[in-house]
């Protein structure tokens, strides 16, 4: 034998301890754990998927911490490698160790119940009594009876071997699986799936395809030729407020959509999203869009149409920016606040008291010079970067009215108001798997806890003064209640002697 | 669109409510006092004959009694302002915080006036008043919100079902945690020697270990459905079934705290102090979800009000 035999056999019985480690339930247990404690960081520190702005709130606030945060993945838990380690191995385990006991437990399934065991009163339960029948009748009394609770059987000579309770640890292993057809899913969808959002104004048509979203986050196997194609035409959001507290009662979008050629109209609500396959749209916010028409220095029109604004508290006070880069002589911005409701005060400057628009106000400040547009950085299209720009004036307009701009730089006239809604695009090819998944577990759960399974022998004697009758009972489980069952099973038989 | 006047009612018979549980809580107070000075009679083996101190159980008992018909009444009131809050705003009443403490608060005093008879629970009478107590006050002075309609991402149908199903969860499980604490405290007052008088008539270790165990078992089906018609609401409110917010996060951190604890007692054997020791960790996680999360939390599952 050579030297290098040695290590070989070694690295394969490595090989298959680890396995075995791997695969084993208390490793499983131990992974499942370890994933909800790697889950406990992200819900304590903000998320980029979720809300990308706490984030630079937090790089400001933690100047030292937050990089370091950065390169250990933590403003994105649950896309970290780390996470996804401990997720893919728990998927090994699981699958491990779940189908060799599925296999077992098939073998077990058609198998006979054991033997009887020579010395009954030796288990944990145990009865005897002496009868006037005889050892025949006896036991096909019990035999009638066991099968009756449909126990399963195996009869030897004097005796009766019954068991009971099998779908236990069918419900165990439904469970388990389920768990892993869960994961499946939850992969299948992160990989394959797709997610995007779109500001739509009323009037306007959404069409599916990846350059008409302003943010689209692709599964890393996400193929657009998948997207089904479909476009929808918002024709109007119809929001219902309640008139006393401002709160929002309901969100009604109506629209028409065109799917292989053929229109019809449908309507979006909040709990439910227009369905396209797997695909589904939802509503998720919206605001408002002051409808603009702004002329530049020469008087021609430069910039006609609605522009969409940011709500920033629940009276949908809104900000946003124009932003004019064909206006001559130079490039005009402006930095604006809707106020759907206006109410103006001393002390507090222009708010809006009401989400709904009531009294409609536009506050604008104007600004000249270059918006930066053109040196490649992207730009929020709701922030004006003032840095190489004069400011030239402020004013408030209603609907109706036109501001001439000083130094005749042009003019601009608050012409009205839409209401824009966000779409988000959602494709999870898993969530059906997810959902047959999730019912199966519950099953299966609730099989595995509240079944229990258990043995029951029965042997018959001749002796002087009669028939001996001896019943044993073993749960495997150790689950109460098979005490009860066997009373019962006595009795009956007891009874069965008496009638006769 | 809300009724003023129910909601009005709803208030008073929430007060009430209050009122009659302070009785009770006092009535199970005085039970326990009268089998203190019972068994203290008993242990000292002086003063008094037997039939002495078979008059004074008869007295204890009869306060059990009467605690438990008030309890019963407070709970009666409480189901009253329960009803009357969801019918002033025509929907179930567990849209904001207040309406889930108040709800919750219920399903802890049903649970135990129905389970009562069965497992024998009187004796944790004391402890169940006070944590109601506690809900409910906090409900009433901190949590507080005017009675009102819903906003459109709640108007669902599964908002009945996902929160009455997180709602009997959470009940059961803070009756599970009460009985662990309760174990544990017993169990170091009989190492140092004994247990308290007060707790001399209550169940053995065993039995209090083996009624957490039940509990859970009964409950962890129910939460895990809770979870999953969460997920099911999620995917038509939101469009994802799961995402991670920290509702969802700690909502599984809790499932697989159960979960360890349900494993660790059927196929590793646990009993006694461990298993209580990791039935209150699991209690405590969904009490973080519960206060942390609504309150400072920043997911969108804050719908709190506050
Ligand atoms: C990977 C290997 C695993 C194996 C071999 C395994 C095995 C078992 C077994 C044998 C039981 C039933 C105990 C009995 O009835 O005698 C059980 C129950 C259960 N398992 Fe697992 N399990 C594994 C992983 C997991 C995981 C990852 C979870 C995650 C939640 C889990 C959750 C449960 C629950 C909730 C029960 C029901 C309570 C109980 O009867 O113990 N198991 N498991």
């Amino acid at each position: 034998m050579s030297d290098a035999d040695i290590p070989s056999i070694g690295a394969i019985g490595l090989l298959r301890w680890i396995w075995r480690q791997l695969t084993s339930m208390r490793t499983a247990l131990f992974l499942l754990m370890l994933l909800a404690i790697a889950a406990i960081p992200g819900s304590l520190i903000p998320q980029r998927t979720q809300n990308p702005l706490r984030v630079q709130d937090f790089y400001v606030a933690h100047k030292q911490l937050a990089p370091i945060f950065d390169k250990l993945r933590l403003f994105d838990v649950y896309g970290s490698p780390w996470f996804s380690a401990v997720y893919l191995l728990l998927f090994i385990s699981l699958v491990g160790c779940v189908l060799p006991r599925a296999f077992m437990h098939a073998k077990a399934m058609s198998a006979r119940p054991p033997a009887t065991p020579s010395n009954l009163s030796r288990l944990e339960h145990f009865v005897t009594w002496s009868t006037e029948l005889d050892p025949t009748t006896a036991l096909a009394n019990a035999r009638h009876l066991l099968k009756k609770k449909r126990f399963r059987l195996y009869e030897q000579n004097d005796s009766l071997s019954a068991e009971k309770g099998f779908l236990r640890e069918t419900g165990n292993l439904i469970f388990h699986l389920s768990l892993v057809l869960l994961l499946v899913a939850m992969a299948l969808g992160a990989l394959q799936g797709c997610k995007g959002e779109a500001i739509v104004v009323e009037g306007e048509t959404f069409i599916d395809s990846p350059t008409s979203y302003d943010n689209l986050t692709p599964g890393r196997f996400f193929n657009p030729a998948n997207l089904p194609v479909f476009s929808i035409k918002v024709n109007q959001f119809i929001p219902v407020y309640d008139l006393v507290t401002g709160m929002p009662l309901d969100y009604t979008v109506k629209t028409t959509v065109t799917e292989s050629g053929k229109s019809r109209s449908a309507t979006i609500k909040v709990n439910h999203p227009l369905e396209f396959g797997s695909t589904n749209v939802y509503l998720q916010a919206n605001g408002y869009a002051p409808v603009v028409t702004v002329k530049d220095g020469a008087g021609n029109i430069v910039l006609k149409g609605p522009v969409p604004f940011l709500p920033q508290d629940s009276n949908l006070t809104s900000i946003g920016a124009i932003k004019v880069p064909d206006a001559l002589p130079t490039q005009l911005g402006f930095v604006g606040s809707f106020l759907p409701t206006a109410v103006m005060d001393k002390v507090r400057g222009g708010f809006s008291s009401f989400p709904d628009a009531f009294n409609p106000r536009l506050l604008l400040s104007a600004w000249t010079g270059d918006l930066g547009l053109d040196n490649g950085t992207p730009q929020s299209v709701y922030r004006l970067d003032t840095s190489k720009m004069t400011r030239i004036g402020l004013e408030g307009l209603s609907v109706g009215d036109t501001w001439t701009l000083p130094n005749g730089a042009g003019s601009i006239s608050f012409d009205g108001w839409d209401r824009w809604v966000n779409l988000q695009v959602a494709r999870d090819p898993g969530k059906g798997f997810a959902l047959t998944g999730a019912i199966l577990a519950i099953f299966g759960l609730m099989m595995s806890l509240f079944i229990r399974r258990r043995r029951i022998w029965v042997r018959v004697f001749s002796t002087d003064d009669g028939t001996r009758i001896e019943v044993g009972g073993l749960a495997r489980s150790g689950a109460p209640g098979l005490e009860d069952e066997m009373k019962e099973l006595v009795k009956a038989l007891k009874e069965g002697a008496e009638q006769r | 669109m809300t009724n003023t006047h129910l909601a009005y009612a709803s208030n008073y018979l929430v007060y009430s409510a209050m009122a009659v549980y302070t009785f009770a809580m006092i009535a199970f107070a005085v039970e326990m006092a009268l089998s203190i000075r019972t068994s203290s009679k008993l242990l000292v083996g002086a003063a008094g004959s037997e039939s002495e101190v078979e008059a004074d159980t008869a007295k204890s008992d009869r306060t059990g009694r009467i605690a438990v018909s008030l309890t019963a009444l407070a709970f009666a009131l409480h189901l009253a302002g329960v009803v009357t809050r969801g019918m002033s705003a025509h929907r179930v009443p567990w849209g904001n915080m207040y309406e889930f403490s108040i709800t919750a608060s219920m399903a802890l005093a049903g649970a135990y006036l129905l389970l009562m008879k069965r497992l024998g629970l009187r004796w944790l009478g004391l402890f169940v008043s006070f944590v109601v107590l506690i809900v409910l006050g906090t409900a009433v002075t901190l949590l507080y919100r005017p009675s009102a309609p819903l906003v459109p991402a709640l108007k669902s149908t599964w908002l009945a079902i996902h929160v009455s199903a997180a709602i009997i969860s959470g009940g059961v499980f803070l009756l599970a945690s009460l009985v662990s604490a309760l174990y544990l405290y017993l169990d170091h007052r009989e190492s140092m020697g004994g247990r308290p008088l007060w707790a001399l008539r209550m169940p053995s270790l065993e039995a209090l270990d083996l009624l957490a165990y039940r509990l859970i078992a009964f409950v962890f089906p129910i939460w895990t459905f809770a979870v999953i018609a969460g997920a099911i609401w999620a995917e038509s409110a939101w469009g994802r079934y799961w995402g991670w917010d920290p509702k969802e996060t700690w909502a599984f951190i809790t499932w697989v705290g159960y979960a360890a604890y349900l494993h660790a007692r059927v196929t590793v054997g646990w009993r006694g102090r461990r298993a209580a020791w990791l039935c209150l960790l699991a209690g405590s996680t969904f009490l973080f979800n519960y206060v942390y999360v609504n309150i400072w939390g920043t997911g969108r599952h804050t719908y709190s009000g506050l």
